[in-house]
């Protein structure tokens, strides 16, 4: 049910019965005009797939958003079914008018913020979650205990003992979330391209993905590298802002935006490259998210422009480094199958339209067999810290995904945001089917270094 | 006729052409109905009936989310119902539809509320029951070529459960990815393969329906053709006025062995009408077989670059399926026949991503055209496929007498227009000359022996061209019909009937019974 949220305390506008959005950037008439009513999005939104309500469904959510602009006040429901959106964006894609609901649902959700009084456990895990996530150095200060703790099997008897899922759902999400973690491996500053240069490529190292998953940052680095990019990782670089902009927080995602447009400015680099699919679309964004700001909105736009999924640059540039087999080879030579998964990141599928890339380059790795995932559309139920505020229906969601996931037999499973790799990953060993997991970058490394995958 | 709101960007506009201009009128008096009984109960009243036997969340009362039920497809229509049940079981739907008989409050059916005519357009003071949590597959069997489903189950996704017994569910309307079987028997849906196989209503084996005084019935067997009187046939394009589906067993067809597509271009409608009529004159039952005209070819070229032939002033697309070597006489026989006509360009797709891509400009059209005008209205139409070319010639005579562009994109083998007309309601006075184009193509599909509506049904949009259709003696009788189920009339009152009437009310016009009940065919319930 879409009715899932602890809540406590007396939750409201600031301001009762007012019209739900004020004049500062509500959602778009225009766009909303867009939307001819036609349901096509239902079948791929993973709340409607969920709960079967029109409410919790992307024409139900632009409904509403229309209501709320022809006066309707800012109810505590009608807050409950933005939030309750993944914003994994299956919409955008199985729309055929286009209408731009990434759009609408920003603008929803920075009003939201911005004028609805959330319940006072609500605010006080949105404000944990927003001083610890976005600034590696804090993230990075967690790693030790949790290091400690998984190597102890402490957390585990913390997990069996239900303790912290009883003191809130949330917390628990959150420890849990928290991946087997390896050594540290850092990304050096500048990393020279192999052989004739081709590029020169900024690298962003991210919050999640460099704290908790760096074996991916050190595997895109040498992947650049080896087809043919300058890599410049600049190390004063900070949050790409996308936790941030995608919750809501306007102004906070605006700062770090205008952080990361100037680092990679001073960095003069021909394009600006991640590895992570929700950092990557956000990026992609800047150019609306900073279109009112005079200073920026022409850097903005400039910048977006220049962003690129690690896939899709090395398929722009076209991969020149032989590959070896990643699972071996047998006595006679002929590579070992890997039997591969590729999950789409919503990110990187639904907000990038990013799906051949990944799949063309993984193809030409010796020996490797992709298999398709069903109902590859829809989302995992990580999305971003949605499974941290919402546990439930993500939980349920990421059963699903490790059920289709299972059915396709798959040794490996391959995918491109850190968020749904530790999703996945629990969703799975929940379900007693672990199985291996790399981003795109690790098996082109391995593939590229003759090594098997990690 | 579908009013789709584009870019309007004054408040006023934005209500001219959401809410249409006359209908809502119209709308308005759907609350209540000419002669609805002073009896009739509150929503409040069945709320309460309900307390204990449905789940707490099952029932809607929020306006918030009451609001998101206030239209379906045809979103020019809004009314916000005063209930809405969420039913996860046949029982839910039995215990409302129950509870709003005893207090004679009206009901109305929705499934995934992708109808383009105001179907499942609420009641104000009435409830909303939807069926998109009733959506188990409970068997899809090979063996028996059927499948037993819950009304919410999407249309596709039957299909899909099918494929890997090498069965499919026949009728696809172009919305299958998300309209459900509900609304499809409700409707009697088709799409672009309806020539060869068949409407909903050829499918369909069993139904469990709940009548509308709340009694749990099934029509039909499992096996076909039961005696007695065809109540499917009765139910299926009923539009939800004879009760609400909670079950059916449909008829799977077997996967075709061989499927060809042939993308032939003409210099206008003319010659590809022609075509159309040669190729069933010779004896051929495609699978599918649909024209497109310049206009609709260069939205979808638009939006969906789909390339079909240069200057083409109209595309027939013919898909034949079947055994192979029936296809590959039935292929020659086609080829043959377009070049016979002129044909200025003829591609055979064979594979199914060949097949696909020449499908997809067709598949796109509706929406596609949506980038070349502002605003348009999907109309829905049947003639005759005989008179198909003098009806296309009359059509873009009145486009061009009235200044409104007219796009066409029609099965063409049964002969069910879809002509999309064209318009920005920005403009002063473009949307009544767009609204009166659209009825003078009804009119003139009823000239010609037609019909008002090929597959999107009546609804709520189209009851007032019936009069036009039927005689006030078609109506009455066809109300006889609507009173033996629902006497007292709450089953999605204000559908598809003008004058919603009473049962045992004295028919309108006539001074005295109804013919057929003087002459003792009929009795008044
Ligand atoms: C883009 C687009 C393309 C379309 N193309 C086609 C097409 O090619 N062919 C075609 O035929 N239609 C088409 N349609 C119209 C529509 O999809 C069909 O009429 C479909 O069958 C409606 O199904 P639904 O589940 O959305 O029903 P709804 O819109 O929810 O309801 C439709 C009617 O059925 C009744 N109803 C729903 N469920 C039940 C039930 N369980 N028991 C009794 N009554 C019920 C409702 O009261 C209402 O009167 C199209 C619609 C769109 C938006
Ligand atoms: S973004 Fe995802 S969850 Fe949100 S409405 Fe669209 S499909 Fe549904
Ligand atoms: S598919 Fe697009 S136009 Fe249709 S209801 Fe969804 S958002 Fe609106």
């Amino acid at each position: 049910m879409a009715h899932h949220q602890v809540r406590l305390g007396i939750p409201g506008v600031r301001g009762a019965d007012q019209p739900a959005f004020d004049s500062h950037r509500p959602p778009s008439p225009e766009l909303i005009d867009d939307c001819v009513h036609c349901g096509f999005c239902l079948t791929t939104c993973p709340t409607y797939a969920l709960w079967g309500e029109e409410m919790d469904s992307p024409r139900g959510r632009i409904h509403l958003m229309k209501t709320g602009l022809e006066g309707a006040p800012l109810s505590e429901s009608m807050v409950g079914h933005f939030d309750a959106c993944l914003g994994c964006m299956a919409c955008v894609t199985s729309c055929p008018s286009g209408v731009q609901y990434d759009r609408l649902i920003e603008q929803t959700r920075a009003q939201v913020e911005r004028r609805y009084q959330r319940s006072a456990p609500d605010r006080a895990l949105r404000a944990a979650i927003f001083t610890l996530f976005p600034y590696p150095r804090r993230l990075r200060v967690l790693r030790g205990p949790l290091r400690l703790a998984q190597r102890l099997g402490a957390d585990r008897a913390l997990q069996r003992s239900r303790l912290l899922e009883k003191l809130s759902p949330q917390l628990a999400a959150m420890q849990s979330l928290a991946p087997r973690l390896g050594r540290p491996e850092r990304v050096a500053e500048h990393t020279p391209a192999v052989g004739e240069r081709r590029a020169v490529v900024g690298m962003l190292t991210g919050c999640v993905q460099r704290e908790f998953f760096p074996g991916v940052n050190a595997a895109t680095a040498r992947v650049l590298a080896a087809e043919g990019c300058d890599v410049v990782a600049p190390a004063g670089q900070g949050c790409c802002g996308a936790l941030s902009t995608h919750t809501g927080r306007e102004e906070e995602g605006q700062r770090f935006a205008r952080a990361v447009i100037d680092t990679f400015t001073d960095a003069g680099v021909d394009y600006v490259v991640v590895n992570s699919a929700g950092c990557g679309s956000a990026m992609k964004e800047y150019v609306h998210l900073l279109s009112d700001d005079p200073g920026y909105a022409e850097r903005a736009r400039a910048f977006s422009a220049r962003v690129r999924d690690f896939s899709e640059i090395i398929a722009e540039l076209g991969p020149v480094a032989p590959r070896h087999p990643v699972g071996g080879t047998d006595a006679q030579g002929v590579p070992v199958p890997v039997v591969t998964a590729y999950h789409d990141a919503c990110h990187l599928g639904h907000a990038q339209g990013i799906r051949q890339q990944p799949r063309a380059l993984l193809s030409a790795v010796p020996g490797m067999q992709l298999r398709e995932i069903p109902d590859a559309e829809i989302c995992c139920g990580s999305a971003g810290v949605y499974n941290i505020l919402n546990p439930e229906p993500a939980r349920e969601l990421g059963d699903r995904k490790a059920a289709n996931v299972a059915a396709t037999g798959a040794q490996l499973l391959v995918t491109a945001n850190p968020g749904c790799m530790m999703q996945v990953a629990q969703a799975l060993e929940r379900a007693g089917r672990p199985i291996r997991m790399a981003h795109t970058a690790q098996v082109l490394d391995a593939s590229i270094r003759g090594v098997r995958v990690p | 006729m579908t009013t789709q709101a584009g870019h309007p960007s004054d408040p006023e506009r934005q209500a001219s052409v959401l809410r249409g201009a006359d209908p809502a009128a119209e709308v308005q008096a759907q609350r209540e109905p000419a002669g609805a009984p002073a009896s009739r109960g509150t929503v409040a009243q069945v709320r309460e009936d309900l307390r204990g036997l449905l789940p707490e969340e099952a029932v809607l009362t929020d306006p918030a989310r009451l609001a998101t039920y206030e239209c379906d497809g045809l979103a020019a229509y809004r009314v916000t119902p005063g209930l809405v049940v969420l039913a996860s079981r046949p029982e839910h739907v039995a215990a409302t539809v129950r509870a709003c008989a005893r207090h004679r409050v009206p009901f109305v059916a929705r499934g995934s509320g992708t109808g383009l005519s105001g179907g499942a357009l609420p009641h104000a003071d009435g409830v909303l029951v939807v069926t998109s949590q009733l959506r188990t597959l409970h068997e899809v069997s090979g063996e028996d070529q059927r499948a037993v489903v819950d009304p919410g189950v999407i249309n596709l996704q039957v299909s899909q459960a099918a494929t890997p017994l090498g069965y499919y569910f026949a009728p696809d309307p172009s919305s299958q990815q998300i309209c459900s079987i509900g609304g499809n028997v409700a409707e009697n849906s088709g799409g672009a393969h309806c020539l060869k196989y068949g409407f909903t209503t050829n499918h369909v084996l069993s139904l469990d329906v709940v009548t509308p005084d709340g009694e749990q019935v099934t029509l039909g067997t499992r096996a076909p053709d039961a005696p007695g009187y065809d109540l499917i046939g009765a139910f299926v394009g009923s539009e939800g006025t004879l009760g609400v589906a909670t079950r059916a067993t449909v008829r799977l067809v077997r996967l075709p062995e061989d499927v060809r597509t042939v993308l032939a271009g003409f210099d206008d409608t003319d010659q590809a009408g022609a075509a159309t009529s040669a190729i069933i004159a010779s004896g051929i039952v495609p699978a599918a077989i649909e024209i497109m005209d310049a206009l609709a070819i260069e939205a979808a070229e638009a939006a969906v670059q789909c390339g079909y032939p240069e200057g083409a002033g109209a595309v027939l697309l013919v898909e034949v399926d079947g055994p192979t070597d029936e296809v590959a006489h039935e292929l020659a026989e086609v080829e043959r026949i377009c070049r016979e006509h002129a044909a200025i360009e003829l591609r055979v797709a064979t594979e199914a991503a060949d097949r696909a891509a020449i499908w997809k400009g067709r598949k796109s059209a509706f929406a596609a055209v949506g980038r070349i005008s502002p605003d348009y209205i999907v109309q829905d139409g049947v003639v005759p496929r005989t008179a198909l070319g003098q009806v296309l010639r009359r059509m873009s005579e009145i486009s061009a007498e009235q200044g409104v562009r007219v796009a066409n994109v029609f099965h063409a083998g049964d002969g069910n227009l879809h002509p999309l007309v064209l318009f920005d309601g920005g403009t002063e006075g473009e949307t009544e000359r767009a609204e009166n184009v659209s009825g003078m193509i009804l009119d003139l599909c009823i000239e010609q022996g037609g019909s008002i509506t090929g597959e999107h049904g009546v609804g709520s949009d189209k009851a007032r061209y019936m009069p036009r259709m039927f005689t006030d003696e078609d109506l009455d009788t066809m109300q006889l019909v609507r009173c033996a189920f629902d006497p007292d009339g709450i089953a999605n009152p204000g559908k598809i009937y003008p004058t919603p009437r009473l049962c045992g009310e004295r028919p309108g016009r006539h001074q005295g019974a109804h013919p057929l009940q003087e002459t003792g065919v009929a009795e008044i319930f």
